[in-house]
C-alpha cells in the first residue's frame, strides 16, 4: 500500500453542541443598563414571547464555541486541503482575493434597501459583471438574480414559456400552448424538475453509443410537433462536447422551439467557445462552479441567466442598466418580464467575487484556465485508461467518466472504490451519475491542481484497482483511517434519525 | 446470476407481471433490484388510478439513485403494497414475493403478448452485460 497524500492523525473528539452545554455558561455579558428599564409587556405582545427561559438552547462560552467548530472542521475535507474531484461540480479553488474584495466595507456593509444614488458602486459591479458574462456566453441579455443553478434553469425555462406565449399568442390560451420540453437522458435531474415546475411535459432524448444526443431521435420527437424547447448541457454530463450542437439548435428552432443550455459545464468553454455562437437562446451560469465563488456548505450559490436579444424583454426585473457615463439604475419598466425571481438583486457578495475572478484572469487568463481544466481531465483520463473501463471513446473535456465494469468481477463496485479513495487522502469523485452509465465514476479535477497531485490521484486509483484484484476485502471494508468506518447508508435512509434528543429522552422514546 | 422465475411476464424496463385472470401483479425484477442496490423508498400511486401501457406509475429510490417505474400493460390500480412504505427493503430481499408493488385490473389482456417470457428476459439481460 503506497498512500502518499495522507497519513493518520490525532483528531479531537467532540460532542454535539447541545451535549456540551453547561448551565450558566455565557459567551457575552451585557453591561448594566444605564437607562430606565422597560417592561417586556410594553414592547412585545405576550403571545410572541417565550416563557421557558430558552430551555434547550445550549449554554456555552466563546472558547467552547470556537473549539467546538474548529474541532469538527478538522474532520472535514475541503477545497483548501486538496483535489476535490466531484464531477459536474467544478470544485475549483476559491481565491483569497475574492474574499478580500467581498469584505471591502463599502460593499459588505451596504444596506440592500439603500437608495440607488447611494449604491452606484454596487450597481456598477453588477452591470460590469453582466457585461462580462454577456461577452463570455455570446448572449447579450443578463440577469444576476437567480440564487443557484436550478433557480437559473427555472428562470430560463420560464422565459421560454413567456417568449413562446408572446410569439404564438398563447399567453392566456392554455390549450394551444406548446408544452413539450425535450431533455437528454444524461441530463442533471434538476432539468426535468425545472421544466415540470414551469408547466412543461418532459420527453427524454436517447444518447448514442458515443455518449452524444441522438439526432435521429431528436428529429423524430421534433417532427411530432408541440415542441417548446430543448434543455441541453454542453459538454454533457458524460464530459463530452456535443459536437453537433449547431445542428441540434437548428432542428429545435426549425420545429419552433427554443434552446436552453444548462451551463453547469461552462468550465470547459469559457474563453474558447460561446453558447450564443452555437445557437443557444438562453443559458444559466453557475458562479459557484465556473467563476470560483464558494460551492457547497451553503455557498450561497449564484446562477445568472444569459439570453439572446430576442429573449431579453422576458428577463426578471429589476434590470441593472447604465444611464450615463458612470450612472446606473434599477429598471423595472419591462412589461413582458417574467417578474422577480429573488428578493433584492441576487446574492450580491457572489457577484463581487465572480467579477474579481474575471478581472484577475483577464481574457487570456480565462482561456488558460479552461485549457488547464480540460488538460487536467485528459491527464487523468489517459492515466487511468488502461486500468478502468471507459464507457465512451470520445476525448473528454473538463471531466472524465469511468465505470467499475472491470472491478465488479471481483465484487468491487464504484461505491467501494470511492470509499477507498478517502483512505488515500482524496475526496471521492461523483459516483453513479450520469444515470445512463452503470457504475459511473465522474472525475473533474478543475484547473486548480498541479501535475504532482494529479499523478498522486492517478496512482491512488491504480493502487485501488490493484487491491480490488489482490485484496478485495480491503476495498470492500474501506474507509479504514477515518473517524468512522463504512456507514450503513441504506439504514440511514430507511430509518433516518432526524432530530437530536437528550440521552435520557431518546432512551425513553 | 439474476433470478428469473418461469411463468411471469417481463418488460425491458425490468418490471415483472404475474397474470391471474383479469388481475396483474407488478414488481421489479431481481436484476433490477440488484442493479439499484439497497432500496430506501418506493413511491406508488393510489388505488383507482389508471395508466396506459409504459406509463410511469411511481419511482423507486436506492442509495444510488431514483428510478422511474413503468407499468408493462395498461390497467387500473386495485391494490398497492402499502407495507413497502415502512419496509422498502422487501424489494431487495423478495422482489417476486413480498416486494410486489401493484395489483391492476388489466385493460387489455392482449397486451401481455408483447411482453417477454422468462427465457427471453434472461437473454435480454444477458445482452446488457
Amino acid at each position: 500500500m503506497t498512500i502518499t497524500k495522507a497519513t493518520t492523525h490525532v483528531t479531537q473528539n467532540e460532542a454535539l453542541v447541545f451535549e456540551r452545554s453547561q448551565t450558566g455558561r455565557r459567551g457575552y455579558r451585557l453591561p448594566a443598563l444605564d437607562v430606565e428599564e422597560t417592561s417586556p409587556d410594553e414592547l412585545l405582545p405576550a403571545e410572541l414571547r417565550r416563557e421557558d427561559d430558552l430551555e434547550g438552547v445550549p449554554e456555552l462560552s466563546e472558547p467552547d464555541v470556537v473549539r467546538h467548530f474548529t474541532r469538527i472542521s478538522t474532520w472535514n475535507y475541503n477545497i483548501d486541503l486538496g483535489l476535490y474531484p466531484l464531477g459536474s461540480c467544478t470544485m475549483k479553488y476559491n481565491s483569497r482575493l475574492n474574499e478580500k474584495v467581498a469584505r471591502i466595507p463599502g460593499f459588505a456593509n451596504l444596506h440592500p434597501l439603500a437608495p440607488e444614488e447611494d449604491a452606484q458602486g454596487a450597481l456598477q459591479v453588477m452591470y460590469e459583471l453582466q457585461q462580462h458574462l454577456a461577452e463570455i456566453t455570446g448572449l447579450p441579455g443578463v440577469s444576476l438574480q437567480p440564487a443557484a443553478g436550478a433557480h437559473g434553469e427555472m428562470t430560463g425555462v420560464m422565459m421560454i414559456r413567456a417568449a413562446l406565449d408572446a410569439r404564438d399568442g398563447t399567453t392566456s390560451d392554455e390549450a394551444q400552448r406548446r408544452k413539450l420540453m425535450l431533455i437528454p437522458d444524461s441530463a442533471h435531474g434538476t432539468n426535468p424538475a425545472s421544466a415540470h415546475l414551469s408547466g412543461f411535459t418532459v420527453k427524454t432524448i436517447r444518447s448514442t453509443s458515443e455518449g452524444l444526443t441522438d439526432l435521429e431521435h431528436l428529429r423524430e420527437l421534433c417532427a411530432a410537433g408541440e415542441v417548446a424547447g430543448l434543455m441541453l448541457t454542453n459538454p454533457n454530463t458524460c464530459g463530452i462536447f456535443e459536437r453537433n450542437i449547431r445542428e441540434i439548435c437548428d432542428i429545435v428552432h426549425g420545429a419552433g422551439g427554443l434552446v436552453y443550455m444548462d451551463g453547469a459545464n461552462m468550465n470547459a468553454l469559457v474563453g474558447v467557445a460561446r453558447p450564443g455562437d452555437m445557437g443557444v437562446d438562453v443559458i444559466h451560469l453557475n458562479l459557484h462552479k465556473t467563476f470560483s465563488t464558494p460551492h457547497g456548505g451553503g455557498g450561497p450559490g449564484s446562477g445568472p441567466c444569459c439570453c439572446t436579444a430576442e429573449l431579453e424583454p422576458f428577463l426578471p426585473v429589476p434590470r441593472v442598466v447604465k444611464t450615463g457615463a458612470a450612472a446606473y439604475k434599477l429598471d423595472s419598466e419591462r412589461p413582458q418580464s417574467i417578474g422577480r425571481v429573488k428578493a433584492f438583486y441576487g446574492n450580491f457578495g457572489m457577484h463581487l467575487r465572480a467579477l474579481a475572478y474575471i478581472l484577475t484572469h483577464g481574457h487570456d487568463g480565462l482561456r488558460e484556465a479552461t485549457e488547464a481544466a480540460v488538460l487536467n481531465a485528459r491527464y487523468i483520463a489517459q492515466g487511468l485508461a488502461e486500468t478502468f473501463d471507459r464507457p465512451f471513446d470520445s476525448p473528454p473535456m473538463h471531466e472524465c467518466l469511468f465505470t467499475d465494469k472491470r472491478q465488479t468481477r471481483k465484487g468491487v463496485h464504484t461505491l467501494d472504490i470511492a470509499k477507498r479513495l478517502i483512505d488515500y487522502g482524496f475526496h471521492p469523485m461523483t459516483i453513479y451519475f450520469p444515470l445512463i452509465v452503470q457504475g459511473a465514476m465522474l472525475i473533474e479535477p478543475t484547473e486548480s491542481v498541479g501535475r504532482a497531485e494529479l499523478q498522486q490521484f492517478v496512482d491512488a486509483m491504480k493502487e485501488i484497482a490493484r487491491e480490488a484484484v489482490e485484496d478485495a476485502q480491503t476495498v470492500l471494508d474501506a474507509p479504514h483511517t477515518t473517524r468512522v468506518g463504512r456507514l450503513d447508508e441504506a439504514a440511514a435512509a430507511r430509518k433516518p434519525v432526524l432530530r437530536w434528543r437528550p440521552a435520557e429522552k431518546a432512551a425513553g422514546a | 446470476m439474476a433470478n428469473v422465475p418461469e411463468g411471469l411476464y417481463y418488460s425491458k424496463d425490468h418490471e415483472w407481471l404475474r397474470v391471474e385472470g383479469e388481475t396483474g401483479t407488478v414488481g421489479i425484477t431481481d436484476h433490477a433490484q440488484h442493479s439499484l442496490g439497497d432500496v430506501v423508498y418506493v413511491e406508488l400511486p393510489k388505488s383507482g388510478e389508471t395508466f396506459a401501457a409504459h406509463d410511469t406509475f411511481g419511482s423507486v429510490e436506492s442509495v444510488k439513485a431514483v428510478s422511474e417505474l413503468f407499468l408493462p400493460v395498461a390497467g387500473e390500480v386495485t391494490e398497492v403494497n402499502e407495507s413497502l412504505t415502512d419496509e422498502p427493503e422487501k424489494v431487495n430481499t423478495d422482489p417476486y414475493g413480498d416486494g410486489w408493488m401493484l395489483r391492476v385490473k388489466l385493460s387489455n389482456r392482449g397486451e401481455v403478448d408483447s411482453l417477454l417470457s422468462a427465457a427471453e428476459y434472461e437473454d435480454y439481460i444477458g445482452s446488457l452485460e
